[in-house]
């Protein structure tokens, strides 16, 4: 019936944990490129928000043989078992259908008007992902200085108390670089012309972004190496987040292993 | 008939109770007409009447603050090509894009700020026509650059995201296909605002019943999802193509 077949993308992110300096500026970058709402006491970490979450590991070795490891962690933007049904565990807990895998982009999107505040989802995420609204944010009742909302984003639209929000994969910088694909006679987009902001931040340039499905972008060549994993491997989420790391303790504490057994890689 | 013969007497008792409901029915509503102010029928329909006044019409005029645009424009003058000498293109869309443009990267002008108008009102002493709404425009915006403040009709709720370009370069859908025909008509309409909601009527529906019989009657989201799957484009329902 269609007169052209849809191109279906898997936009995933490689993370080279070796690169990784931890100096957050990819948290601080998706703050502010998502109106990601910051309080006044901000002591409270597990009130806080943070849609790419920064995490300190070490191999828990003593002087003088402690590792430290960096850990960036977005959405993982989980994907569907091939074999259908196995949907992300957010997606098939929520009971309003605010959170949805885009089937063309392989975006699990978080629509905030639709979600009714009952914060399933974060139970069910094993990656400590998604976020709760215990206050207004940049919301209509602008509980931040006057002016301040002329420093927010107009693409990303703030969050209302009592709703939970995720990383989107900088989902309405895709939008922007389709306007922009439309405006010069083009369908499709090229590789680097739609990044997240953390992607883009990064001065380590530890994130690639791009289309996982496209055998010519950089990811689909670097998640062939044989040090990528991913997080909670075995959990069989299929995520579109990547981690790259030569050392075999990173490996390791990336899923639950017992003592002994070996590290399987993704490609092992 | 032969299952009559097995149950004889159900049949006649259920037939004869069901003759008694509709003579007593029959009665009733009799009495009720014959004499409708003494049986409160009369009470009854001029109530009925003056709550489907309240409902459909006092509370609809009452919900919505009527506004007029600052200034009453003219499509029907602007995209005339024997008026208006700039104004080139043989098809409305080329002629609509005369003022409402797309940038470089695709995004949408919209409504055309002062700078377009006074590409050709450029002296606010000389009017180029004859109407008085020209003279007050040329006295209040042109004489002290002032952009005019206008209403937007189509003014989506925040978490909508909506792109004029692929509707219109790549979908290669007429202005008036969603528009309807705004660009020929000599004035603008009244801006009508919810009071509750904040959205425009245009967005919100027209129709208090919720029946629609052009496209330009209402842009809710059920709109936009009927829209792409009438033409095949159901890849485009998923939740972040129009929300963000």
């Amino acid at each position: 019936m269609k007169e052209t077949e849809v191109k279906k993308h898997r936009y995933g992110m490689v993370i080279d944990l070796d690169k990784c300096t931890g100096c957050g500026t990819c948290m601080v970058a998706c703050a502010s490129e998502n109106n990601v709402t910051v309080r006044a006491d901000e002591s409270d970490k597990q009130r806080s928000i943070a849609w790419i979450q920064l995490y300190k590991i070490n191999n828990g070795e003593k002087f003088p043989k402690t590792q430290t490891c960096f850990f960036p962690r977005p959405c993982m933007h989980c994907e569907e078992d091939g074999n259908g049904g196995h949907h992300p565990p957010c997606v098939s807990v929520c009971p309003a259908t605010a959170t949805t895998l885009d089937e063309n982009t392989g975006i699990v999107s978080q629509i905030y008007t639709r979600c009714i505040g009952c914060r399933y989802c974060q139970a069910a995420c094993p990656y400590h992902a998604r976020y709760f609204n215990w206050w207004d944010g940049y919301s209509y009742f602008k509980p931040f200085p006057d002016g301040m909302e002329r420093s927010l984003s107009p693409d990303v639209s703030p969050r209302m108390r009592g709703v939970v929000e995720k990383c989107t994969f900088c989902h309405h910088r895709l939008m922007r670089a389709k306007e922009i694909a439309h405006a010069q006679g083009r369908t499709e987009i090229e590789e680097g012309e739609y990044i997240p902001a953390c992607a883009e931040a990064c001065p380590a340039q530890a994130i690639t972004f791009g289309d996982l499905n496209n055998p010519k972008h950089k990811v689909s060549e670097l998640i062939k190496s044989p040090n990528a994993f991913r997080l909670l491997e075995r959990l069989n989420t299929k995520p579109k987040v990547y981690y790259l790391s030569s050392k075999e303790w990173v490996r390791r504490l990336a899923d639950n292993y017992l003592p002994g057994e070996p590290v399987r890689g993704i490609n092992d | 008939m032969e299952n009559q013969d097995h149950f004889p007497d159900k049949f006649t008792e259920k037939s004869a109770s069901v003759k008694h409901f509709f003579y007593m029915l029959i009665s009733y509503l009799r009495n009720l007409i014959s004499n409708p102010m003494r049986s409160g029928l009369a009470y009854f329909v001029v109530g009925l009447i003056a709550a489907l006044l309240v409902g459909w019409v006092l509370f609809p005029m009452a919900l919505y603050s009527r506004n007029h645009q600052p200034v009453d424009f003219s499509h029907a003058i602007h995209t005339d090509p024997d008026i208006i000498d700039g104004i080139e293109g043989d098809t409305e869309a080329e002629r609509c894009s005369y003022c409402h443009t797309f940038r470089d990267d695709g995004s949408f002008t919209g409504i055309p700020n002062l700078s377009k108008c006074m590409e050709c009102h450029d002296d606010p002493e000389s009017p180029l026509g004859e109407t008085a709404e020209e003279r007050d425009f040329l006295e209040e915006y042109v004489a002290n650059l002032k952009e005019v403040p206008w209403y937007r009709y189509y003014e989506q709720p925040d978490c909508v995201y909506f792109s004029h370009i692929p509707h219109v370069k790549n979908g290669e859908i007429d202005c008036s296909a969603c528009h309807g025909g705004h660009g020929s008509t000599d004035s603008l309409p009244v801006y009508e605002k919810n009071r509750i909601s904040g959205y425009s009527i245009n967005i919100w529906g027209k129709n208090i019943s919720g029946r629609k019989t052009n496209t330009w009657d209402r842009m809710k989201m059920d709109d936009c999802a009927g829209c792409h799957t009438i033409n095949s484009h159901e890849e485009n329902n998923g939740c972040f193509v129009c929300h963000k």
